[in-house]
């Protein structure tokens, strides 16, 4: 037998200086059921590894941040963090979409709906702010529930062309700090004691008549001669609405509330007067122009209104002073 | 313990024996410089074919366009949700190989694999820049000097450049390549081209000019799945040792006729192989069936006067029946037998059923999702509106217009665009962009009806002379009350 390897020589003595003949490895000394160990020395390549890994870890504590202190971390030579890189990516998407975002600040929303790139470039940023901002009231889906508009069907309380959901988003309804805002105040015709309960009750019946829901009967009758005094001066005279002070149309299938005999009761007796925030302030304008298109693509938008109709500025309704 | 003492020097590890094989020349030498010529110029030209498809395809005839997901190659095009024809063609590649191999034994080792055609050409490197099989021994043998150095030095070079044009080669054949050759040129070219090209130069110079023969006979899988294919009736390189043994030098053949078989032992066969090895010791994994010792043999059966094949190519069964003293079966029979032919017509009727959908394979496709939130409105009049969004692709070449109209769901009427404004449509007409999908919500309204859900379909139609058509089921829903 040769003569054992240094290491071989410089272990322990408790174990013999034992050799497997075939690899010329010394055995370790532990066995399991006549399996033994042998003593293999690690690959060549392995410690390279190991010491590559140890070469490339200082250098990179060197150049990177790495140990923490109490307050903060060693910074690192290169300068890099992770929110410096964060906002260098946000600055470049910023950069890439700036000629879209100065284009929809400039643009007329009556001709944005033609221009289809732009347009679809506003709707993907409106989805977004609207996700953020809308959806906690409108739903996910923006169709609202009672009390909250459902922005994708046909039908509008304030107008459904660009200028007009612009305006709204801008100025929000029935907001109190905004003197521009949306505003109307239905009278509460039961709590304010305008009209007796039969009479609500007269004109409830005369609403569901209008809309497809009864009947004709005595009690519609008497409502139509209560509606026509009391309510068309908003709702007009066929319940058509008016949308210049935001009165819904009562003839139709859509309902805010409900259109049930209860909901409806109480829709009269207590009048409605939800609040939408105005947004102007909070949102930049550009958001507010792409959430305009978002909301007018939902499926509702409305072509812009004849010429005659507006102004050189956008539809601003008049405001009716409150009932 | 009990395990015998190993010899001195033990290892697990085998030590590469350098492989010098002489230059042949013979049938099979002259047939194999053939197939080299014919699949480097094949590898090398293709990518530079040009293909006329109109304006708004590339002109590239074979290129795999990654970054659209497009697959050229000639007139026809194919289109990811198409891969299947891919995968037909693999298996149809698959079924080749066991098909090439039950016939013919391992010709694709011996003739087409790349392993093979770039060893076998770098080989010729070596010979015009070292000599031949001597003077490489010899030069492999001598210590480092200046002659060496500048030998290898010049050798290395001719090796990389090669290396360097396989792998350049590769790239074009996913991008345009006049185009890209410009860029690599001028540096603008992608990364992953530069990267490409660099793992694709190191493994062709690191594979053909240093592995070779180890690549097949400890890397490659193929090896052992022939093995597995190979059978009794495969044509193999066989050395016929019943007509070889006992081997014997010309002068005591001529000494003692009766005593000697026909092989001289000039070890020719030997100096040939690429693999370095001894086919007089039977066949072997080593063996790619080159068919080089075929032509080394042969010289040497005519210089000394005896009938040619002595190494030859041969079935196991046939070199039975031959030793027993009978006529070997013909070639014909030999290759197609039960099993060719079965495997024949697995690999034509998946080819065939390939061409016959690529035949009939529609350009158009319709396809088209209801949106789920929400999934209907409620309108003012009482109708119900439902969206969809609908994918047409178009496959061909060109722009199209086309027609996707409603089939079913009575009263119904669609509009494309996001206004509420309608007319009483089923049908709206869109031009979709040439070789791409356009996407389009459309919006349909049917009325309130009893409130239940409605299948119905959207059709596709292409509105030019060529036609087409495809079409798509979806749900119409409604409030349930
Ligand atoms: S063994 Fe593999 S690498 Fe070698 S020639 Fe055959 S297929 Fe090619
Ligand atoms: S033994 Fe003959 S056929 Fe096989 S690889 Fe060597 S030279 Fe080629």
């Amino acid at each position: 037998m040769a003569k054992p390897p240094a290491s071989a020589r410089k272990r322990s003595v408790q174990q013999a200086n034992r050799r497997d003949e075939v690899t010329g490895t010394d055995f370790v000394g532990h066995e399991w059921d006549g399996i033994e160990e042998l003593n293999t020395p690690l690959p060549r390549w392995w410690l390279w590894a190991l010491y590559i890994s140890i070469v490339w870890g200082v250098v990179y504590v060197i150049l990177y941040p790495a140990w923490p202190m109490l307050n903060s971390a060693t910074s690192g030579t290169l300068g890099w963090t992770s929110r410096g890189q964060l906002s260098a990516e946000m600055d470049a998407e910023a950069a890439r979409r700036a000629p879209m975002v100065r284009a929809l600040a400039a643009v007329d929303l009556n001709a944005l709906p033609a221009n289809r790139e732009l347009m679809q470039f506003a709707i993907a940023g409106g989805a977004a702010a609207f996700r953020a901002n809308c959806v906690q009231c409108h739903g996910s889906g923006a169709t609202g529930s009672p009390g909250y508009a459902n922005l994708r069907d046909d039908d509008w309380l304030w107008g459904g062309d660009m200028n007009a959901i612009h305006f709204t988003i801008t100025n929000g309804i029935r907001n109190p700090d905004h003197p521009q805002t949306r505003m109307s105040l239905m009278p509460a015709f039961g709590r304010d004691g305008i009209l007796t309960g039969q009479q609500i009750d007269d004109v409830v019946s005369h609403v569901r008549v209008i809309s497809g829901q009864e009947r004709a009967s005595a009690a519609s009758a008497r409502g139509a001669v209560i509606f026509a005094e009391n309510c068309a001066v908003c709702h007009g005279p066929t319940g058509e609405g008016m949308r210049s002070v935001g009165a819904p149309r009562l003839t139709d299938r859509i309902w805010l509330y409900g259109g049930d005999r209860a909901t409806l009761t109480t829709s009269v007796a207590n009048a409605r007067r939800a609040v939408m925030p105005a947004w102007g302030g909070r949102l930049d304008p550009v958001t507010i122009n792409m959430l305009t298109a978002y909301v007018h693509s939902l499926g509702g938008g409305e072509a812009a209104p004849a010429p005659s109709e507006t102004g050189a500025q956008p539809a601003a309704p008049t405001v009716p002073a409150t009932p | 313990m009990t395990a015998p003492a190993p010899a001195k020097g033990f290892s697990l590890y085998a030590k590469r024996e350098p492989v010098f094989p002489k230059a042949v020349s013979g049938n099979f030498r002259r047939l194999k410089w053939a197939i080299m010529a014919v699949t480097l110029t094949i590898y090398y030209v293709t990518p530079w074919l040009r293909w006329d498809r109109g304006p708004y395809a590339p002109t590239q005839a074979v290129l795999v366009d990654l970054a659209h997901r497009r697959f050229y190659m000639f007139g026809i095009e194919i289109w990811p949700h198409e891969f299947y024809y891919v995968a037909g063609l693999l298996i149809m590649a698959g079924i080749g190989l066991f098909l090439l191999t039950s016939a013919v034994g391992r010709a694709w080792c011996g003739y087409a694999c790349p392993q093979t055609v770039w060893t076998d050409l770098f080989q010729l490197i070596d010979r015009l820049v070292d000599g031949d099989r001597n003077a490489q021994f010899r030069l492999h043998a001598a210590p480092w000097g200046p002659g060496k150095i500048a030998r290898r030095l010049v050798k290395w070079a001719i090796w990389l450049l090669i290396s360097l044009a396989t792998g350049g080669a590769w790239v074009f054949y996913f991008a345009d390549a006049p185009q890209l050759a410009g860029q690599l040129f001028n540096g603008s070219a992608a990364p992953v081209a530069y990267s490409a090209i660099l793992v694709l130069t190191l493994t062709t110079f690191v594979f053909g000019g240093f592995m070779r023969e180890q690549v097949c006979i400890y890397m490659c899988p193929w090896p052992r799945i022939q093995t597995a294919m190979l059978d009794e009736k495969s044509l193999i390189v066989t050395y016929k040792d019943m007509r070889g043994e006992p081997r014997g030098s010309v002068k005591a053949a001529r000494a003692e006729p009766d005593k000697f078989g026909d092989c001289i032992d000039c070890d020719q066969c030997v100096a040939v192989c690429p693999t370095g090895i001894d086919i007089r010791d039977g066949a072997q994994v080593g063996c790619i069936t080159c068919a080089l010792c075929i032509d080394a043999c042969d010289a040497v059966m005519a210089q000394v006067g005896r009938p040619r094949g002595l190494i030859d190519y041969a079935t196991l069964a046939d070199a039975k029946v031959e030793q027993a003293g009978g006529k070997p079966a013909p070639l014909l029979k030999t290759i197609f037998r039960a099993r060719t032919l079965i495997y024949l017509g697995l690999w034509s009727a998946i080819g065939l059923g390939l061409l016959f959908t690529l035949g009939n394979r529609t350009r158009v496709d319709i396809s088209a999702a209801q949106e789920r939130n929400p999934r209907f409105v409620q309108l003012s009049a009482g109708d119900i509106r439902n969206a969809y969004s609908i994918n047409i692709s178009n496959m061909e070449s060109r722009p199209r217009q086309m027609r996707v109209a409603m089939e079913g769901l009575a009263g119904g009427h669609m509009w494309q665009g996001e206004s509420s404004e309608h007319g009483p449509e089923r049908a709206i007409d869109v031009t979709v962009p040439a070789d791409s999908v356009a996407r389009v919500t459309v919006f349909v309204a049917a009325p309130y009806g009893n409130g239940h859900s409605e299948d119905f379909h959207f059709t596709l139609r292409a509105l030019d002379r060529e036609g087409g058509g495809d079409n798509h089921a979806v749900t119409f829903s409604r409030p349930l009350e």
